[in-house]
C-alpha cells in the first residue's frame, strides 16, 4: 500500500490523501459505534444520520413537501408554491441568509466606498463604525425583535447588521488601500469623478471587497443559526435545537450535515463568482518570453 | 522655438510636525516646443514633485506654471509614471487606450489606435494579456504606449526607466528614442541616470540637493537620430563625466544628510 501511494503522481497522491483520510474517519466512527466505543445517543454513528437526513428529506421537513410543486405549478397555484417553501426549514434559512446579506452588503458597499473616498466622514463615522463593529451581533438580537417584532423581518435585519459592518470596513480598507499611483493615473488622463470611480476605485478595491463579503457571507450563517436557536419556529438553527431537545441526536448532526455542505457551497460559490469578475486575478501562468527582454529571459 | 512650458519662482512646501518640508524652493525652467528635456539630480530633490505640479497632480506653494496650449482636440500633457503604474485589472490593450476612452473615443477608434501602438513597442501578441503576465520592460513599454497612444502635446517622464535592469533599460533607451524622434513633442524627463540624460535629451537641467533648485545646465550637442552607440563615444563620456563633476556636491550632501 506504501510503496502504491509512492509511485503515484504527486497530484494524484494529494487527491486520494484529501479523499481517503476523511472517509477512513467515517469508518472510524461508524466502527467505533458498532463496538460500543462510542455511546450511539450521543454520536449516532453516520450510517444512521444518513438515513435520518433521507427521513428529514422524504418528510418534508428540510425541504418543504417539494413533491407537490408538479401540481401546483401545473394549477398555476403559486401561493401554494411558495407554501411549499415555506414549510422547509433550509429554504426559511436560505431566505434569511441571503436577504439579510443583500440588505447588509448593499449598503456596506456604499458606504464604505464613500468613507474610503472622504476623509471627513471617514474620521466622523469611525469611532462608531468601530464601537458597534466589536459587539457581537447577536447580542442585539433582543434591541432588533424589540423595534421590528418576533417575526422573519427581526431575522433578517440581524443578518444584515452582522453583514452590513464586516463589508463595510473591508471596503473602506479597500478602497485606502489602492495604490495612490494608479489614482494618480487616473487624473493625469482625464478620468471624470464616475469614470474614476468605475475603472479605478472599485476594481482596485475588488478583491478586498470580496474578502469582506466571503467573511460577512461566513457571519451570516453563524448569526443566523445562533438567531434561530431562541427566536424561530422554523429554519436550520430551529431544527439543530429542537432536536436537541427532543434528544433526536441523529436529526441534530444531519442539521450540522447540512450547515457544513452551505458553508462549502457559499465558500465555492463566491470563489466563482470572484475568479469570474476579477480575471486579472486568476493564478500565475508562466511568464511569456521576450527576447529582447533580459528580465523574462533569464527566467 | 516657442516656449512650451514655463516654470517661475516654483516652490513647493509639505505641511510637517515641525517646519514645513521644502521640496522644491524657487525652481525655473523653461522648454521649447519640440525639445526633449532632462532633469537630474540626486534622489529626494524634488523632482518627481516638480513633474506631478506640472501634470496638474500638486498645486505648488508659490510660483507660476504655464504650458502653452495648441491645438484644441488634443490633450496638453500625460504622464509617464515612474514603475509599474499601469492598471492590472485592465488587459494591455485597454491600458493603452485608456486616456483615450477617458476622453470618450469610441471602442473602435481606441482599439484601433491602441493596436497601432501595441505593434510599435513590439507588444502586439499581448494585447489582451493581463499585466501580471509580463515582464517589468514589457510592463514599462505599455506604460509609455498608454502616454503616446494619448497623443499629448507635452510628455511628462517620471523615471520611467528607473525600475529596470541595466540590459533591459538599454533596449528601452533606444526604443524610446526612435519613438520621439518620429514625433519630436515636448518631453521633460527625470532620471537619475546622467548617462540616460545625455543619451536621450537635448538639454540637461541640474538640481540640488533639497529642497531643489537649479543648480546648472549642459546642453547636449549630439546629432540626431542617434542610437545606443553613442555611449561609446568619447565624446559621451566627456560630457557625463563633466556633468558629474557638477552634481557629486550635491550627491555628497544628500548622503551625509542622511547619515
Amino acid at each position: 500500500m506504501k510503496r502504491g501511494l509512492l509511485h503515484l503522481g504527486i497530484g494524484n497522491r494529494d487527491r486520494l490523501l484529501s479523499i481517503g483520510f476523511p472517509i477512513l474517519l467515517l469508518v472510524l466512527w461508524e466502527s467505533a459505534v458498532a463496538l460500543k466505543w462510542l455511546d450511539a445517543r450521543f454520536f449516532p454513528a453516520p450510517s444512521t444520520v444518513g438515513v435520518a437526513l433521507w427521513n428529514l428529506i422524504a418528510n418534508g421537513e428540510l425541504l418543504g413537501p417539494f413533491w407537490l410543486l408538479p401540481g401546483k405549478v401545473r394549477a398555476g397555484d403559486w401561493s401554494g408554491v411558495l407554501k411549499v417553501f415555506e414549510e422547509g426549514h433550509l429554504w426559511i434559512s436560505l431566505f434569511r441568509i441571503f436577504s439579510g446579506f443583500l440588505l447588509g452588503a448593499i449598503p456596506g458597499i456604499i458606504l464604505g466606498v464613500i468613507m474610503g473616498m472622504n476623509r471627513t466622514i471617514r474620521v466622523a463615522f469611525d469611532p462608531v463604525i468601530s464601537a458597534v463593529y466589536v459587539l457581537p451581533k447577536i447580542a442585539i438580537l433582543p434591541l432588533v425583535m424589540l423595534i421590528f417584532g418576533i417575526g422573519e423581518i427581526s431575522k433578517v435585519v440581524i443578518v444584515g447588521i452582522a453583514s452590513f459592518f464586516l463589508v463595510l470596513i473591508n471596503t473602506t480598507a479597500g478602497v485606502r488601500d489602492i495604490e495612490p499611483i494608479f489614482i494618480e493615473a487616473g487624473q493625469n488622463y482625464g478620468a471624470s469623478r464616475w469614470q474614476m470611480f468605475y475603472h479605478v476605485i472599485i476594481p482596485g478595491a475588488l478583491p478586498i471587497i470580496f474578502a469582506g463579503l466571503r467573511l460577512s457571507l461566513g457571519t451570516a450563517l453563524i448569526v443566523i443559526i445562533a438567531a434561530e436557536f431562541v427566536a424561530a419556529k422554523y429554519g436550520l438553527g430551529y431544527l439543530i435545537w429542537f432536536s436537541w431537545q427532543t434528544l433526536l441526536t441523529e436529526n441534530m448532526f444531519a442539521g450540522l450535515v447540512i450547515i457544513m455542505i452551505l458553508g462549502a457551497l457559499f465558500t465555492s460559490g463566491l470563489q466563482a463568482i470572484e475568479k469570474w469578475l476579477m480575471p486579472w486575478q486568476r493564478e500565475e501562468r508562466p511568464a511569456p518570453v521576450d527576447v529582447s527582454d533580459t528580465q523574462s529571459a533569464k527566467r | 522655438m516657442a516656449v512650451k512650458i514655463k516654470a517661475l519662482g516654483v516652490t513647493k512646501l509639505y505641511p510637517s510636525s515641525n517646519e514645513p518640508l521644502c521640496a522644491l524652493r524657487d525652481f525655473n525652467l523653461e522648454v521649447k516646443e519640440g525639445e526633449f528635456l532632462c532633469i537630474v539630480g540626486p534622489s529626494g530633490c524634488g523632482k518627481s514633485t516638480f513633474l506631478r505640479i506640472l501634470g496638474g497632480l500638486i498645486t505648488p506653494t508659490s510660483g507660476e506654471i504655464t504650458l502653452l496650449p495648441g491645438k484644441e482636440d488634443v490633450p496638453l500633457q500625460s504622464i509617464v509614471f515612474q514603475e509599474y503604474a499601469i492598471f492590472p485589472w485592465k488587459t494591455v490593450i485597454d491600458n493603452v487606450a485608456f486616456g483615450l476612452h477617458m476622453r470618450g473615443f469610441s471602442r473602435r477608434e481606441r482599439r484601433g489606435i491602441a493596436l497601432d501602438w501595441l505593434r510599435k513597442v513590439g507588444l502586439i501578441k499581448f494585447a489582451d494579456a493581463y499585466p501580471h503576465q509580463l515582464s517589468g520592460g514589457m510592463k514599462q513599454r505599455v506604460s509609455i504606449a498608454r502616454a503616446f497612444a494619448n497623443n499629448p502635446e507635452i510628455l511628462l517622464m517620471d523615471e520611467p526607466l528607473g525600475a529596470l535592469d541595466a540590459q533591459t533599460r538599454a533596449v528601452l533607451q533606444e526604443e524610446l528614442i526612435h519613438l520621439w524622434e518620429d514625433l519630436r513633442k515636448t518631453v521633460v524627463y527625470i532620471t537619475h541616470s546622467i548617462e540616460e540624460a545625455v543619451l536621450l535629451g537635448d538639454r540637461v537641467v541640474l538640481m540640488t540637493a533639497h529642497p531643489g533648485t537649479n543648480k546648472s545646465e549642459f546642453s547636449v550637442p549630439f546629432k540626431r537620430p542617434r542610437c545606443f552607440a553613442l555611449t561609446s563615444a568619447p565624446e559621451f563620456g566627456q560630457l557625463t563625466y563633466a556633468i558629474w563633476q557638477d552634481l557629486q556636491g550635491e550627491v555628497q550632501k544628500t548622503m551625509e544628510k542622511q547619515r
